[in-house]
């Protein structure tokens, strides 16, 4: 469960998230949009600490995050993250790419990390490229094994921000098939996405988030079929 | 014009010595620079900047001075304050390795910060800390893109080595100044010297070419 209370986020003057308050339960899965430059980024990477926050408290799992004695690494390392530019290591294999946090920080040894990547690179369909360098691969292709590195570290969470949209239109459609497997097994997950089909379909709920705040929360189907807040209609009639 | 090949081949047993010199505290340079360029370039990107602050003096003090004028202030003046007494060959790879590790020290940071910011922020969200991040992300990324700087500096390096001549480090060029002293001849001890330097600049350089295909294809 992550629970966030009145989190604030200023990057120098610039007031970026003014008042979040939010709760995630376990196995839900909340999808955030909104304009461009309301936050949505901003929010996801407090969730792992990426950015340091200004005032608030977030807590995970119980664990308040914001509290200087938490080790940072072991939240980080319970919560995973999806990038928009995938941020694999181009410099290693998929294989290795996927292997790297398992062997160093958690300390497995070297079979049992590989078994783990080859399984989850089978779960996103790439069994064949373990040992291909990012660079070959398709953005599709990149983007799954981003989020097969992910759980290879076995989180409790997933962070995904704007995972298809760097993707050519007719890869989006493979990343989004993971990410619904994903769901379906009960995985905690945060999505920031222009996906309004993927929101329908998987999301339990759907944040609105304009200006540093979130400005209506509810169940896809009525956010997007009824939704309360002006600014919330004028951003749909847009997107939709 | 008469060219005397005879006195160049008599010669040629101490410009061979004076080309190892050369050689041999180039590399030396290049080495020391580059462990110590890599601790002052970490020194200069500390966020604090109070301690980053000395860091950047030492950079800005031996990219903004003389080589030459270094050379002096090592040779008459640091290194009789350590040993008590002159070393022409100790001053010579010391102001070599001091002045090249502040080249090197941009070069480090450069290179580090060459790398997409995406890639740290992904090894730190699968729980890295920031010395494993470094170490598996970050540092064999930026060392392949620091490589061709490294060897320019290196080539930049073998060629000042010359001046350490003037603090009577028996190195090539020295050897050319004892040559003309004793024969009052110009263009053959210079010549000479000049095409020793470019033969080694040339095998540096192809050596260096390599090498970069080489990464470019791993
Ligand atoms: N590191 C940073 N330093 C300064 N300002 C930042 C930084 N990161 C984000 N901002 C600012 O914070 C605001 C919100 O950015 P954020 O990336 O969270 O928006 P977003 O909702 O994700 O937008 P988009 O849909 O374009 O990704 C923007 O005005 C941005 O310029
Ligand atoms: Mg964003």
């Amino acid at each position: 469960m992550i629970k966030v209370e009145k989190l604030k986020k200023s990057f120098g003057a610039n007031e970026v998230l003014k008042d979040i308050n939010v709760t995630i339960q376990q196995q839900e899965v909340v999808v955030v949009i909104g304009p461009s430059g309301s936050g949505k980024s901003t929010f996801l990477r407090c969730l792992n600490l990426l950015e340091t926050i200004t005032a608030g408290h977030v807590s995970i799992e119980g664990v308040d995050i914001t509290d200087k004695q938490t080790d940072i690494n072991k939240i980080r390392a319970e919560v995973g993250m999806v990038f928009q530019q995938f941020n694999l290591f181009p410099h290693k294999t998929v294989l290795e790419n996927i292997m790297l946090s398992p062997l160093k920080v958690k300390k497995i040894t070297e079979d049992k990390a590989r078994e783990t990547a080859l399984s989850l690179l089978k779960k996103v369909g790439l069994e064949d490229k373990a040992n291909a360098y990012p660079d070959s691969l398709s953005g599709g292709q990149k983007q799954r094994v981003a989020i097969a590195r992910a759980l290879a570290m076995e989180p409790k969470i997933m962070l995904f921000d704007e995972p298809t949209s760097a993707l050519d239109p007719e890869m989006v459609g493979e990343v989004l098939e993971v990410m619904k497997q994903l769901a379906k097994e009960g995985m905690t997950m945060v999505v920031v996405t222009h996906e309004m089909g993927f929101a329908r379909e998987v999301g339990d709920r759907v944040l609105f988030m304009d200006g540093g705040y979130i400005v209506e929360e509810n169940v896809p189907q009525e956010l997007f079929d009824n939704p309360q807040h002006e600014r919330t209609q004028a951003f749909l009639s847009k997107v939709l | 014009m008469d060219f005397r090949f005879d006195l160049i081949v008599d010669y040629a047993p101490l410009f061979l010595k004076g080309t190892l010199y050369t050689i041999g505290i180039s590399l030396v340079g290049i080495l020391l620079g580059t462990i110590l360029g890599l601790l002052i370039g970490l020194g200069k990107m500390m966020q604090n900047k109070l301690l980053a602050f000395p860091f950047n003096l030492y950079i800005a003090f031996f990219r903004g001075t003389p080589f030459f004028v270094q050379i002096f202030i090592i040779h008459f003046g640091v290194i009789p304050a350590i040993l008590g007494t002159t070393n022409g060959l100790a001053a010579g790879i010391l102001a070599l390795s001091l002045n090249s590790a502040a080249y090197i020290a941009e070069i480090f940071r450069a290179g580090i910060q060459s790398i997409d910011r995406g890639q740290m922020e992904a090894a730190r969200s699968l729980g890295m800390n920031h010395i494993q991040a470094m170490r598996y992300v970050i540092l064999p990324q930026a060392f392949k893109r620091m490589i061709p700087p490294l060897g320019n500096e290196f080539i930049v390096l073998l060629k000042e080595s010359s001046l350490t001549a003037l603090i009577a480090v028996p190195e090539l060029m020295y050897w050319g100044r004892a040559f003309q002293g004793q024969y009052y001849k110009v263009w053959e001890p210079y010549l000479t010297a000049a095409l020793i330097y470019f033969i080694l600049t040339l095998t540096l350089s192809y050596l260096l070419s390599r090498l970069e295909k080489r990464l470019a294809t791993e």
